[in-house]
């Protein structure tokens, strides 16, 4: 029965688009790219988690945050500091004043590790840290904010506020927290080297499957109940609250998921690529994965993950030519979304592009039995009714 | 506290609420019995809208108390007055139009409405019988599946009224239900507030005296954030002072 649901699900329209995406993720990029490359993929996944958040957030609830680089970072930092602890091996470290705490803190005349850092020697309480820090605090502002029913543009500029804070307290306790150069050198993950080519096609493969978990949790909470109330409350939020329901905490809920998301991709995104920085953490990366999102279609999961891995590799190209250009690029890209098309790629894709789907030679025949309306890609009728919203 | 008070649905004693400075309810008290059909009319500006604003907790009390079914209102929130029992119309249509009629009608479904119960949430038999009664006492059984964005105004009055009766709430507060409806969809939501008033109370606000007429049990008048008569239709008709500030010569 269940097996027999799954597979009905895969022959979907919605299972046959994630299938293509596991088949470009898991055999044609990897097959394609060498390592390098390959590893470049893998960091850009590491966003389309903080934009899977996104979507669930920004697209469903209405609630636009432009701190998640806050929650992304702390997921990042989490990881980092259990992979600097373990680098940081009396051995290693004989030659500092302090042996055993890492380089930093001794370049800042630290002689003992810090309390915090201390339950990050071990890497169970580091797993749950990645998730639990990052939701603790997205819970502290939802219940600060929303129960106070502060939403809109007041809560985005003050999630900016809070990227912006962080990234200041980040650099300014250089003993505690590497400073602005971050968290670097990280070299094993419980003795396993992370630097070389096989872990990182390894930690690739980690990171899909992770994305995959993620898009799955996020869809489950989206087709249930939950999500047609966060769509709801997007629209008519009084309506809402007059039906019955604790909007308040309906918010907090989607914050915190979309602060856990962005954990996730902050811890992978710092295994994968080996160090982790303030630079990670502030106002710009918030935006872009603001960008990501709305790029990708805000109001579609697949959308958010498409939208991360275009606008970055989009990045990486035009900043191997152009370095200085790029954030102008970015900031044309995000306006231009916004004005031409709001509803992103998964947007463009629903209109032009599903109504060609029946002429495909072998998919077609799959896709046409099913023409049900999915969530995640608005037909023409709804991504009108959206087009409209202010 | 008076013991009187407990055998009515809904007393309001001695409400107050000020805008800085400016009384938009004034020292207000009026009783609904079970069952009851009760009118608020008066002109603009009167302060009808604030009356069931206070009542559903979207605006907080100055001074006074609403007693519902043994319950004080003014302290609770607004989610916890609704499962009391208390059911808001709002004025303006307000449904979920990128939601199907379906939709709309089991959000506001009895059941799983803290945030893990709305993860568990199952579509079970109960709730779809619940939604497809609701939607043919409200008409809409035809358009059960379509976006509510896409029904006319008077389908998405009557879809919020739906949305209320299935919360299946002990009083039901009606914002000008009939305003900007045509005559027939008129005809057709007098007919719908007739099958509804049979098991609830309601309390309405309306404009369109034939309707008021039509429906109410009792008429409270209400000018400048105070009761101005109230009784019969016909009573209040006739009340020199009603007719002075609100029914003209």
């Amino acid at each position: 029965m269940k097996t027999n649901s799954t597979f009905q699900w895969l022959t979907s329209r919605e299972g046959v688009y994630y299938l293509l995406l596991a088949l470009l993720l898991v055999v044609v990029l990897p097959l394609s790219l060498d390592s390098f490359r390959l590893n470049m993929v893998g960091k850009y996944l590491t966003y389309a988690f903080a934009a899977i958040g996104l979507v669930m957030c920004w697209g469903k609830a209405g609630i636009l945050s432009l701190g998640q680089g806050v929650f992304f970072g702390l997921g990042g930092y989490c990881m980092a500091m259990f992979l600097k602890l373990e680098a940081s091996t009396p051995e290693a470290t004989k030659h500092q004043s302090t042996p055993g705490i890492p380089d930093f803190m001794d370049w800042n005349q630290l002689t003992e590790l810090p309390w915090f850092w201390q339950p990050f020697h071990s890497f169970f309480f580091t797993l749950i840290a990645v998730l639990a820090v990052p939701i603790l605090l997205a819970f502290i502002i939802g219940v600060a904010m929303f129960k106070r029913r502060v939403g809109g543009v007041y809560f985005a500029i003050i999630t900016q506020a809070i990227a912006a804070i962080l990234t200041i307290l980040i650099i300014g306790q250089q003993g505690l927290t590497g400073g602005v150069n971050g968290i670097t050198d990280l070299q094993t993950l419980l003795g396993w080297n992370i630097r070389t080519d096989a872990a990182k096609n390894t930690l690739y493969f980690v990171c899909v499957a992770l994305l995959f978990l993620s898009l799955f949790v996020a869809r489950h909470v989206q087709n249930a109940k939950l999500g047609r109330i966060l769509v709801a409350m997007n629209e008519q939020e009084n309506r809402v609250r007059f039906s019955g329901y604790d909007v308040a905490s309906f918010k907090v809920f989607v914050f915190c998921l979309a602060a856990a998301l962005a954990g996730v991709g902050g811890a992978m995104f710092t295994l994968q690529v080996g160090f982790m920085s303030p630079s990670f953490v502030g106002i710009v990366p918030s935006i872009e994965m603001v960008v990501f999102c709305a790029l990708g279609g805000r109001y579609s999961l697949l959308g958010g993950v498409y939208g991360a891995l275009l606008v970055n590799a989009a990045k990486s190209g035009f900043s191997e030519s152009f370095p200085e250009l790029w954030p102008y690029a970015m900031g044309a890209l995000f306006i231009g979304v916004v004005l031409a098309f709001p509803n992103g790629l998964a947007g463009l894709y629903a209109r032009y592009i599903m109504p060609l789907e029946k002429r495909l030679p072998v998919l077609g025949k799959y896709l046409d039995k099913d023409d049900s309306v999915e969530p995640q890609a608005p037909a023409p009728v709804s991504d009108q009714l959206s087009a409209e919203k202010p | 506290m008076n013991p009187k008070t407990e055998n009515f649905l809904l007393a309001v004693e001695g409400l107050t609420v000020s805008f800085d400075g400016f009384k938009a309810v004034d020292d207000l008290s009026f009783y609904l019995d079970p069952k009851e059909i009760r009118v608020i009319i008066g002109p603009n500006g009167a302060g009808k809208t604030t009356v069931l604003d206070l009542i559903c907790g979207k605006t907080r009390a100055t001074q006074g108390s609403i007693r519902f079914g043994g319950k004080e209102l003014t302290k609770m929130k607004e989610h916890q007055i609704v499962h009391a029992g208390v059911g808001r119309k709002f004025q303006n249509p307000s449904v979920f139009e990128d939601l199907t009629v379906f939709e709309n009608l089991e959000v506001s479904y009895p059941q799983g409405h803290s945030v893990m119960g709305a993860l568990a949430f199952k579509r079970d038999q109960a709730v779809i019988e619940a939604v497809e009664g609701i939607a043919e006492t409200i008409f809409l059984s035809e358009q059960l599946n379509e976006p509510a964005g896409l029904l006319s105004h008077g389908q998405k009055q009557w879809l919020e009224i739906g949305m209320l009766l299935i919360q299946k709430p002990d009083l039901l507060m009606l914002d000008e239900p009939v305003a900007g409806m045509s005559v027939a969809e008129r005809k057709k939501t007098a007919e719908l507030l007739r099958v509804i008033t049979r098991d609830h109370t309601v309390l309405v606000i309306e404009h369109d005296m034939q309707f008021v007429g039509d429906i109410a049990d009792r008429v409270t008048v209400m000018h400048q954030g105070k009761v101005l008569s109230e009784g019969s239709i016909d009573h209040v008709k006739k009340d020199p002072k009603v007719i002075e500030v609100y029914l003209g010569h």
